[in-house]
């Protein structure tokens, strides 16, 4: 038919809109954020503002030529474009220009490349065209190891270029692969691993380990649907504890409350291993796997912590549980940030009257912390209009994918959703002090033609896709 | 058949939750928290004080005895700062380099970020050579203030000092900041409201480097300084030098008042010390010199300190006597000379005596009669002792009179609950106080109490409160006379005659003969009073012409042996020199005598007490 040909019939001009939209309010803050008396014009091009015009005309141009090209190509040049990304990847290593400690840029003509941003979709390409080959299963031991290792190896690749944030990103897919039938209990178990991370930093080991074996307990309970049981195990470990304390004081050995209370867990997973193949509770090897599970993270969080992370990450994460206050060095970002947003109030200062901003007092202003002149100009009314935009786009993009007839698309844009999501929140919180600071991007918003052109490549495939959604694409 | 659709509202839950978890987050910190928004106000607010030029001083002739001349302080914010070559910034500013290093350390410890004085007072020559090469030092500014100069050295005591404000003041009086300046004491303390001005505040937006980026808000909440208004003083600078001179050597005080307006034309006290001293950079050092001189450089003997007036205190018995009317021109006392009791007269001459000699004899005995009769017309000692008491108010004495002074000291004038503790409740009576009469006992009067009584026998039965400050010049140099409390004594002015005409013959003839002066009605007396402790000091007082006076004086020189010999002769080198211009030929070694006598130095020569 006539109008299937038609690129532009089909087109979700709505999510085209909301892309406009957030490009040119990103514009426009960039503008306000480095703006200075001597350099008046938008359209300067000797300033930043000057530039980012260009690379969103050359963003549009890009957007066009990806619309332009038959939709099938993505899915049959899926692993190609997976394979060259990744040989960048690792030529950027040899290759690539040094800025600010990490190697992660191409210069091309004035023009400089980030591989990882192009990660990003080629990832997402590949991951679709895998994932939607007839006969797939996610449950499935091949399919953890095939698409873990499509996330892991880019996501490596960009760790060697010193770039941590870009790095994390890849994480998201999880949700995509839970979309697609990835267990509950993986992604419930990861949630459990970060909360167990902040805990562990926060609280002392005696803490948690009364938290997890309450936590076992009440999901005892919960998966047993018998409130006995549960009650058994409250009396047993009290009972355990009880008998322990009491030795102490009469033989008089010398033990730490969590000494202690290691020695009563010890013994009551003992006594539940007995107790649960004796009545041959299935649950209970659920719940005991769990307790064991809890352990092990906790105890390799000291690890993780002191030997994995890098002093200025280690710093970053302590500032933002608010175990250091170091508000003139690795707080210094976020406090300055918090103070630019905190002071817009509630309609803000008013275009271009940013005095936090304006004058330097934020770090990064016109890249990662974009957000900080948006909540300083705009105020809350702005940053609550931004966010709802945002997540408009977000659930358009869950919307259009759960509209998709063919697999590779669904799957696809999943992945779009999900990775302007992460980039989204973090970038957001680590503004405002909810997430440690991680150098990742503002999707649209912040300055930089190779962030800008990455995620409207990843969106225009998605919307190209969209709009070939009757064509049977595998 | 896809069986996992549902998953999909669990994704956009957790979309949802996470928008919403950071509208509320930025609702917290935009909307609720406001300390955010004070953050970012003193991010980008710095305060810049412009100081106004204090207002300058004047003598009753216009003559300026006080201005400012620029002054620098070099500040530096710490964040801002590079290494540099402290040895050759040292140079420069003529500063130490360990206290420049201390100077900066504790610039560091109050703020990286605000700058903090570590030079404080450059001079203008040395502001200039460091202006030229400040562009090598990153950090430091510099700011202008205005400090005190004095083109003579005289009325240190009087003019008093600027310094900085202490902490105290600051918390007391919002205008002050630390750092500030402010009159610590004489005019400057008095007048310290006229003087200072209006500090103008301007606020400027800075950038994260502190660079100032312009103004806040188009300056709509700046203020302009407004300078300190300048102040006419009563002050003769001429005369002030000259008692100064006079006074060179000696230890003592000269008060000169204009009678017919209460203002001080002289205010001296010996030793002194250079007001300039209290200027610059050594200011501290010199102060603990001054603090620690046995003599005591820094006191004001015209007002701070009090002594017993000795034979001078006659001429307020003399005006109480005239007020009870136990006094007058017909009513006579005797005297036995050496012999007479309980107080012996040490002069020969007529007896009974009236007023006039008595006063231009001096004569103990004739006083004593006069103040006993004074206690003993009521009827009982103490009502007796109350009311000459009162008198004594009345004519300024006991009690402070100055209306623009500092540290002025009361004197003292005992009360007769005073001696019912002493002795028990009427167990004392006139005899008990005798030595009251002539001027001794627990009697302490300062100089200026002194020459004031001497202003209300010359103004016939007042005085009006002495001051410093004759004006207030407004900005359009109109002058605002500033209107000071005319104090009028109880006795009739024609009782004044009488005792005029016996001080006249005090200086006629009398016992200050030295103080004569040719085609000059001075009237005085003197004083000689016993000192435990050394030589007896030596007093006088006295007015001058006799009709229509111009100056009331009081001159005191400790140890100076007896009245006539300090005090008389320089008295009345002062009234010459104001009356006549210049000092008579004939009288001219009488004024190189005055001038060169050194009581200081001999003292110490004698070993001191």
């Amino acid at each position: 038919m006539k109008s299937q040909n038609n690129i532009f019939l089909n087109i979700d001009w709505i999510t085209i809109l909301l892309y406009l939209v957030l490009v040119l309010m990103g514009w426009i803050n960039i503008y306000a954020a480095v703006y200075s008396d001597e350099h008046q014009s938008i359209l300067d091009i000797g300033q930043q503002y000057g530039k980012q015009m260009i690379w969103i005309c050359a963003g549009i141009f890009l957007a066009v030529c990806v619309l332009i090209v038959d939709s099938k190509f993505y899915v049959a040049f899926a692993y190609h474009i997976y394979v060259l990304i990744l040989f960048l990847l690792v030529a950027v290593l040899f290759l690539g220009r040094e800025v600010n400690g990490a190697r992660a840029w191409f210069e091309v003509g004035g023009v400089a490349l980030q591989p990882a941003e192009l990660a990003k979709f080629a990832t997402s390409l590949a991951v679709a065209k895998y994932m939607s080959q007839f006969g797939f299963k996610m449950a499935r031991t091949k399919s953890y190891i095939v698409l873990g290792t499509m996330m892991l190896l880019p996501a490596l690749l960009i760790l060697l270029q010193n770039d941590t944030g870009s790095a994390l990103v890849f994480a998201v897919f999880f949700l995509v692969f839970y979309r697609e039938g990835l267990p509950d209990v993986i992604l419930i178990g990861g949630f459990t691993a970060i909360i167990l991370f902040i805990l562990a930093l926060l609280w002392t080991q005696l803490q948690i380990l009364i938290l997890l074996i309450v936590v076992s307990l009440v999901l005892l309970i919960f998966l047993r649907q018998r409130f006995k049981d549960g009650i058994i195990g409250f009396v047993l470990v009290l009972l355990i504890y009880g008998i322990l304390f009491g030795l102490k004081n009469l033989i008089g050995f010398d033990a730490t409350p969590f000494q202690l209370m290691v020695l009563t867990s010890v013994l009551s997973v003992l006594a539940f291993i007995v107790y649960g193949l004796k009545n041959h509770i299935r649950q209970a090897w659920f719940v005991l796997l769990f307790f064991i599970f809890s352990i092990a993270i906790t105890l390799s969080v000291n690890y993780f912590y002191s030997n994995i992370l890098i002093s200025h990450q280690r710093d970053r994460v302590d500032n933002l549980l608010g175990i250091k206050n170091d508000l003139r060095g690795a707080g210094w970002n976020v406090h300055q940030s918090k103070i630019a947003i905190g002071s817009g109030g509630i309609v803000g200062k008013g275009f271009l009257k940013g005095t936090q901003t304006k004058y330097n007092f934020v770090p990064e202003q016109s890249t990662d912390f974009i957000f900080c002149t948006v909540g300083e100009e705009w105020g809350f009314l702005g940053t609550t209009v931004v966010i709802f935009l945002f997540l408009t786009l977000l659930i358009r993009m869950i919307y259009l994918a759960e509209r998709q007839r063919s697999t590779f698309s669904r799957i696809y844009g999943y992945s779009v959703a999900c990775i302007l999501f992460f980039h989204i929140v973090i970038n957001v919180s680590m503004t405002i002090g909810l997430a440690p600071v991680i150098g990742i991007p503002l999707p649209f918003f912040s300055y930089g033609g190779s962030s800008l052109w990455s995620f409207t490549v990843l969106l225009f495939i998605f919307i190209k896709l969209d709009a070939s959604r009757t064509k049977n694409l595998r | 058949m896809d069986t996992y659709t549902k998953r999909q509202y669990l994704l956009i839950g957790i979309f949802c939750l996470a928008s919403v978890a950071m509208i509320i987050r930025l609702f917290y910190i935009q909307v609720i928290d406001s300390s955010y928004k004070i953050s970012a106000a003193s991010n980008v607010l710095r305060r810049q004080i412009n100081y106004p030029a204090r207002g300058l001083v004047y003598d009753r002739n216009y003559k300026l005895i006080v201005y400012n001349q620029a002054a620098y302080d070099v500040l530096v914010t710490p964040r801002e700062m590079k290494a540099f070559d402290t040895l050759s910034f040292c140079r420069i500013a003529g500063v130490d380099k360990a206290e420049l290093v201390g100077e900066i350390k504790k610039a560091r410890s109050y703020s990286l970020w605000k700058p903090s004085a570590v030079v404080k007072q450059l001079s203008a020559h040395r502001y200039a050579a460091l202006q030229e090469q400040l562009f090598k030092y990153p950090g430091f500014y510099i700011q202008a203030r205005t400090l005190r100069q004095y083109p003579a050295t005289i009325a240190s005591h009087t003019l008093g000092y600027v310094g900085e404000v202490d902490q105290k003041k600051v918390d007391e009086d919002k205008y002050y900041e630390s750092g500030d300046y402010i009159g610590k004491s004489g005019i400057e303390q008095a007048y310290e409201a006229e003087l200072r001005g209006v500090k103008g505040i301007s606020y400027m937006m800075v950038d994260v480097h502190n660079r100032v980026k312009g103004s806040f808000e188009g300056g709509k909440m700046d203020t302009a300084a407004v300078i300190g208004k300048n102040l006419i003083s009563g002050l003769h600078a001429d005369l002030q030098t000259y008692g100064e001179r006079l006074l060179a050597g000696k230890v003592g005080s000269i008060v000169a008042i204009e009678p017919a307006t209460g203002e001080i034309m002289i205010m001296a006290s010996s030793p002194s010390f250079d007001p300039g001293m209290f200027v610059g950079r050594e200011r501290t050092k010199n102060y603990l010199t001054l603090l620690n001189d046995p003599l005591k450089p820094m006191l004001n003997r015209a007002i701070t300190s009090s002594y017993p007036p000795g034979s001078t205190f006659k001429l307020a018995d003399a005006i109480i006597g005239l007020e009870e009317g136990l006094l007058g021109p017909e009513i006579r006392y005797s005297c036995s000379g050496p012999r007479t009791t309980p107080i012996k007269c040490t002069h020969n001459h007529e007896t009974p005596l009236p007023l006039v000699s008595a006063i231009r004899e001096s004569c103990n005995s004739y006083f004593f009669q006069a103040f006993r009769a004074i206690i003993n017309k009521y009827p009982t000692t103490e009502e007796g002792f109350e009311a000459w008491r009162n008198h004594l108010m009345d004519l300024g004495i006991g009690h402070r009179i100055g209306a623009d002074l500092t540290a002025e000291n009361a004197g003292n004038v005992s009360k007769g609950t005073y001696f019912d503790r002493l002795y028990g409740k009427n167990h004392w009576n006139v005899m008990t106080i005798r030595s009251f009469s002539i001027g001794q006992g627990e009697l302490l009067l300062t100089p200026l109490q002194l020459a004031n009584m001497v202003s209300i026998i010359a103004n016939k039965g007042y005085y009006i409160s002495p001051h410093m400050v004759r004006s207030i010049q407004n900005y359009d140099h109109t002058e605002r006379v500033l209107s000071f409390e005319k104090h009028v004594t109880q006795a009739n002015p024609y009782l004044f005659q009488v005792i005029a005409d016996g001080m006249e013959k005090v200086v006629d003839g009398g016992t200050a003969k030295i103080a004569k002066v040719e085609g000059i009605a001075i009237c005085g007396k003197t004083g000689t009073i016993q000192n435990p402790h050394g030589a007896a000091h030596s007093a006088f007082v006295a007015y001058a012409p006799k009709e229509d006076p111009k100056i009331a004086i009081c001159v005191y020189v400790e140890n100076g042996v007896w009245g006539a010999r300090y005090a008389a002769p320089i008295a009345s080198l002062i009234i010459e020199k104001y009356l006549n211009d210049s000092i008579a030929p004939k009288r001219k070694p009488l004024e190189a005598s005055m001038l060169s006598a050194d009581l200081i130095s001999a003292m110490h020569l004698t070993g001191g007490d």
